[in-house]
């Protein structure tokens, strides 16, 4: 079996998600290798050695500068052509999933997303996912080789197991429709701290919040616990705080070692989206609220009071 | 402009959906609808035609041939006509088979342009547009929030993890539309009344020259091999705060070492 790990970066760094999935392909299969591919990237082959990469493929030329699918597409398929790769794994994101959909049709390969496990059964790949809104798990597999994989965020948290490392640059051969579609503007959010699937700790607000002000009671929490706030669908909808805090079904699905849900009703669309946090305790005045039935710790109190109090007491434990 | 707009009939959501273990697929049975995600990708197409000196829209599906029913809801928001891929040997495609089929169908058609809805409802599948486009060798940008075509070019915006990109391509080419783009509009009585009459072709795999072991269960290259329910996330403890709650948070975040 060899393995190949698609790691995603953006600016200096690679993406805590892929290396998760790099250092769970390590632990299973000793031959996995990862691609980086972008412009100026040599630099981050290091990385993926520490995380476990035997060999380290760079495709590192300007054409291959923004973070656009279908260059990567022909890059990944003519390394899987020429060594035969097992299997293709990725970490979950907007980037990963389109070049894991076309590479799918490209290799003619199975893909299986929203993987949560992965293990070796019978020297095959095999993996878990959840499916139907997280109330059933599946365990997938694949009939042939190549076999390619799309990993839940959260689901691996990379571990160091040092891997040999062994650059090798890859030549670019580009397909001719690849290239058309073009990144004229790339505007990114002015982001403090760690991004919602990076985070260890999640402060969420929702509706019960009350109003877009009140987030900043959340952003003192997150603060002190050194974590990031999310959001739900219902508050990105009211304008009270950015699209891309949003977590459930059409936001992002996150899997933190905490998850602190204020004022957070528990619709389904946000479980899915949280559900395979670690640990989740939650705060609302409502001793129904749905999001009771799926948290470790309940709260029934006023986030308002209990927010600010539980901040100054972490902020007084770090010193 | 020629549109094509790729849609899916899902079972209804809700807590009623399951996965049948005899054939461990999706159970259709029960009630079914167009995929909600669909309907802003047939809007966004209804709307460029209006906006720019008209066109066609067709919808291209595959599924039983009863998916008809769901299609024409499209048909009633004014979709021109709808072509359905239905074969019992496409039955359990998976991602390869399916985007090969799909490609067959839109490459007759030669579209200006090709739209698909941001997720599948029932599968939760974000990854189709790629192969299809793939497949039809088309430039693809997926998420798209806001769009313009000019001159022969489409304009995106679309969200990533990052912020927001803005993306030029030439057409023809593939798009997969967010939630965050439209508003669907609901089909007027008159749309609903007409859409029956409006054409609504089915096709085979032969039709398409699509041979039966590239579809179905036969072309895919995934398989289920068990269901299982989730674990338990175990007792919930409660507690009722009566001012000192913060504090057994607290403890109990120290216990897990999650401070």
């Amino acid at each position: 079996m060899s393995t190949l790990v698609f790691l995603e970066h953006h600016g200096s760094g690679i993406q805590k998600a892929s290396l998760g999935v790099l250092s769970k392909a390590a632990s299973l299969d000793a031959d996995t290798s990862a691609v980086i591919i972008g412009s100026g990237v040599s630099g981050l082959a290091a990385d993926a050695a520490r995380y476990g990469a035997a060999r380290v493929f760079i495709a590192d030329d300007a054409s291959l500068e923004a973070p656009l699918p279908q260059t990567r597409v022909d890059v990944i398929a003519d390394l899987v052509k020429a060594n035969g790769f097992a299997n293709v794994l990725f970490g979950a994101s907007v980037l990963a999933s389109d070049i894991a959909g076309a590479l799918s049709a490209r290799l003619e390969a199975g893909l299986n997303w929203d993987l949560t496990g992965l293990a070796v059964e019978g020297g095959a790949l095999v993996g878990q996912r959840s499916a139907l809104g997280d109330t059933v798990l599946v365990d997938v597999a694949w009939t042939a080789e190549p076999r390619l994989g799309l990993v839940r965020s959260g689901s691996f948290e990379p571990t160091e197991i040092s891997g040999a490392g062994a650059v090798e640059p890859v030549g670019v051969a580009l397909q001719e429709f690849s290239g058309k579609a073009k990144m004229v503007e790339r505007a990114h959010a002015e982001q403090t701290g760690p991004s919602i699937e990076e985070a260890d700790t999640l402060v969420a607000g929702g509706r019960g919040v009350g109003s877009p002000e009140a987030f900043s009671e959340l952003e003192a929490l997150a603060s002190a616990l050194g974590g990031a706030v999310a959001s739900t669908r219902a508050v990105v909808d009211s304008g009270w705080y950015p699209y891309q805090t949003q977590v459930g079904q059409t936001g992002k699905t996150v899997a933190p070692k905490l998850y602190i849900a204020c004022g957070i009703s528990g619709a389904i669309q946000h479980k899915v989206g949280m559900q395979s946090s670690q640990v989740i305790v939650s705060i609302n005045k409502d001793p129904n609220a749905a999001i009771f039935d799926f948290s470790d710790l309940a709260v029934v109190g006023d986030l308002h009071e209990v927010v600010p109090k539980l901040t100054a007491l972490v902020a007084e434990r770090k010193g | 402009m020629k549109i094509a707009v790729c849609v899916k009939e899902v079972p209804d959501p809700g807590p009623l959906r399951r996965i049948d273990p005899a054939t461990r697929r999706i159970d259709r049975s029960g009630d079914r609808s167009l995929n909600t995600y669909d309907l802003n990708a047939i809007e966004e197409a209804l709307r460029l035609n209006e906006a720019g000196g008209g066109g066609e829209v067709i919808l291209v599906s595959m599924g039983p041939e009863r998916a008809l029913e769901s299609l024409r809801k499209g048909l009633a928001m004014g979709a021109a006509r709808a072509v359905l891929i239905s074969d019992e040997a496409a039955a359990g495609s998976d991602l390869v088979a399916t985007s090969l089929v799909l490609a067959e169908a839109i490459k007759r058609e030669s579209p200006d342009l090709v739209l698909f809805g941001q997720q599948a409802g029932d599968s939760d599948g974000a990854v189709l547009w790629a192969a299809v486009a793939d497949r039809l060798q088309l430039p693809v940008v997926s998420q798209v929030s806001e769009l313009s075509i000019d001159g022969g070019k489409v304009t995106a915006k679309r969200q990533t993890e990052f912020g927001y990109d803005t993306i030029e391509a030439p057409l023809p080419a593939v798009l997969a539309v967010s939630d965050a783009l439209n508003e669907p509009r609901y089909p007027s009585l008159k749309g609903i009344m007409g859409a029956k009459k409006k054409p609504q072709d089915v096709l085979s795999l032969s039709d398409l020259g699509v041979s039966a072991d590239r579809a179905g269960e036969a072309g895919s290259r995934t398989a289920v091999s068990a269901l299982s329910p989730p674990p338990s996330r175990g007792d919930t403890q409660k507690i009722e705060d009566d001012g000192s709650a913060a504090q057994k948070v607290l403890e109990y975040l120290i216990e897990r070492k999650l401070v």
